[in-house]
């Protein structure tokens, strides 16, 4: 299935794979991106038609959905917010690891963060593409949308600033355009690679296009550098309070279960979590069918499994904490939300959550699981699952029996509930097969820069001793 | 701007065109950087170095000036932040007074969020756009392109270019000078 010859490879874990020169770098990333047409591996036809097949599937359920009106979904009263908007908080949460790996692991100067930064910045923005549409989605009109956004208009009107649902489109908004800044000029050195390698005049115009003439030269470096590691300090506080603002859609709210002061940190702890399981659940088959297990190594892989399970802790924390205040409170609506959680019509839901975000991240603690691909990537799709249980219990489940018993009420989705979540997988993955076909997966100049430290100046002193201390395993 | 051919054995000679400059290719960075604080101290101003990947110091190594890219986004993201604070200050005070909560119309807390998000996204954009903008991007065509093999520095090479209207510039002396820092190879670049 692999693009390469699918010669032996050693596992290792160093950040960069023994033997690297610059331009085998170059040609391990690039030359998957600049084949031709006819000479595209089979295993990404594949990928590609079954996720369009998915898209269709969403094209389909938007149509209906328009056409119809929201009543196709299981929404009701008192379940107002039912699957568009937990599939909106899921997939949103699961961009945010993208942008830390960008982001704050470049400010912490990690530099294993280098070979994983551009995928999965892309995955950031695909999910953010998936979570923006669902707002608008189930705004009932979404042709109008664009009635949220403050412009000058015959009405007179001015959207509500006061409203954390005003904020969310803020926040998004934000975070989707500074995401796509960031990919962009991340990709503009790679960009001109492309240009300088490609033979087909299809991509000579394309690469050379987008790379918009760089050169490379001293002056252009030093200006990216500065604007590079501004955009990634305004990024890291931006990514922090996208989710903390999600979460103020349900503190701000008096319903039992969402008021509650603990909400931002630990949707943004989540989201965290969520987003490094997206990470190795997409890292492991890419290393694997590009061959590239000497940039993406066993490192890259232990280390994202060692922030799941950090992050995850601090949701396990967030659980235990949101029982407490229930009964700390001494409100008795709260109180019955967390029995009604735990014991109540919906029971299977929370105790399915804490067995996938809390039982099965234990294994993450040996570091036999953390270095197996397999074991990794099962506990990462657990782990997705387990996340999309969280928001299910958080917002339908606390809106079924809020405060009077004459207006609860039970929340049953729907089949096109599923075909749209369902569906917005294939515009995930749609735009993640064009995206590893047509741009490069790795960013190969700071690779190359990594590279080039290592070999200079050692940035990581404990890399010897690790690499001395960790025997490195044969696949 | 001397317009002679450099009179070594084996150079082609061509019809004259004008010149952008000459430039010396390297192999490795360590050769570049001792090259690139030659070129500084034999009082060359008009010169820059072409890399692959980001090299760390080499604009000092050429007497760069630090960008001042910083101090504009600064500017930028208080403006975003200000200007979100008055957009909401505005529409919630004078142009659509509504009271909503009990709260007061200038209840500026409830605008934090807002703020904050316009700062990031005026300065972020201010960053991303402005060091497209000021480093000349995007553009259609650059002369150092014409330099043989400049493909290479893209990939894993290094290329330090003295361009002609640097007052010091002397086809013959400059050509001379690069070659004697042992680059791989120097060739002239038309413009």
């Amino acid at each position: 299935m692999a693009v390469t010859t699918g010669k032996p490879f050693v596992e290792t874990n160093r950040v960069i794979g023994p033997g690297q020169t610059y331009a085998k770098i170059d040609d391990s990333v690039l030359s998957p991106v600049l084949l031709d047409v006819q000479r595209t591996p089979r295993w990404w036809w594949i990928g590609f038609g079954i996720s369009l097949a998915f898209l269709a599937m969403y094209l389909t359920s938007i149509v209906h959905l328009i056409t119809t009106g929201i009543g196709i979904f299981g929404n009701n009263i008192p379940v107002a917010w039912g699957m568009p908007i937990i599939n909106f908080v899921w997939w949103i949460g699961i961009g945010h690891a993208g942008t830390l790996i960008s982001a704050a692991l470049l400010l912490f100067r990690q530099p294993w963060r280098t070979t994983i930064n551009r995928f999965a910045e892309a995955m950031t923005i695909f999910a953010v593409v998936c979570a923006g549409l669902y707002p608008i989605l189930h705004l009932g009109r979404p042709w109008v949308f664009y009635w949220l956004l403050p412009y000058p208009n015959t009405y007179g009107l001015f959207p509500q600033f006061r409203s954390p649902l005003d904020w969310d489109l803020f926040a998004i908004g934000t975070y989707a355009s500074v995401s796509v800044l960031f990919w962009f000029i991340g990709l503009i050195p790679d960009m001109a690679s492309l240009r300088d390698r490609a033979k087909l005049p299809f991509q000579r115009l394309l690469y050379g296009v987008l790379c918009l003439g760089w050169t490379g030269s001293a002056k252009e470096w030093q200006r990216y550098q500065r604007a590079y590691l501004l955009l990634a300090a305004l990024s890291f506080p931006l990514v922090l309070s996208v989710h903390s603002t999600i979460a103020m859609d349900f503190a701000v709210a008096q319903v039992p279960g969402w008021n509650n002061t603990i909400m931002p940190p630990y949707f943004v702890a989540g989201a965290v979590f969520a987003g490094f399981a997206m990470v190795l659940i997409l890292a492991i088959p890419l290393r694997r069918a590009f061959g590239l297990e000497n940039l993406i190594t066993m490192r890259h892989l232990d280390n994202s499994a060692k922030l799941m399970l950090a992050t995850g802790m601090i949701v396990v924390y967030g659980y235990l904490l949101e029982i407490f205040i229930a009964w700390y409170s001494g409100v008795e609506f709260e109180r019955y939300m967390i029995w009604n959680r735990m014991f109540g019509d919906h029971a299977q839901f929370f105790w399915a959550l804490i067995l996938c975000n809390f039982v099965a991240i234990q294994p993450l603690w040996l570091r036999s699981v953390r270095q197996s691909p397999i074991g990794l990537f099962i506990i990462s799709i657990i782990v997705s699952v387990g996340m999309w249980l969280e928001r299910f219990v958080i917002i339908a489940v606390s809106l079924t029996k809020d405060f009077l018993p004459s207006s609860w009420g039970d929340y049953v989705s729907t089949f096109w509930d599923w075909a749209l979540y369902l569906g917005s997988f294939g515009l995930f993955s749609t735009l993640f097969f064009l995206f590893i076909r047509l741009l490069p997966s790795i960013a190969t100049a700071e690779t190359k820069e990594t590279a080039y430290h290592y070999s200079h100046h050692k940035i990581d002193p404990y890399e010897d001793i690790r690499a001395e201390v960790f025997q490195e395993v044969s696949a | 701007m001397s317009m002679t051919t450099v009179g070594e054995p084996g150079h082609m000679t061509r019809p004259q065109r004008p010149l952008h400059g000459v430039a010396a290719q390297f192999g490795t960075v360590d050769d570049l950087m001792a090259a690139a604080e030659r070129v500084r101290d034999a009082g060359y101003t008009r010169t820059d170095a072409y890399t692959p990947f980001p090299v760390e110091d080499l604009d000092e190594a050429l007497g760069m000036k630090p960008t001042r890219i910083g101090w504009i986004v600064l500017a930028a993201g208080v403006l975003g932040g200000l200007g979100g604070f008055f957009m909401q200050w505005w529409a919630n005070t004078s142009y659509y007074p509504l009271i909503i909560g009990g709260k007061p119309l200038n209840s500026w807390p409830n605008w934090i969020v807002i703020m904050y998000e316009l700062t990031i996204l005026s300065a972020a954009f201010t960053a991303g756009l402005g060091m497209i903008l000021r480093n000349g991007l995007p553009r259609a065509y650059h002369p150092i392109f014409n330099t043989p093999g400049f493909e290479g520095a893209s990939r894993d090479k290094f290329f330090i270019a003295i361009e002609a209207r640097d007052p010091q510039f002397d086809l013959r002396r400059t050509t001379a000078f690069l070659e004697s820092l042992g680059p791989e190879r120097v060739s002239e670049v038309e413009a």
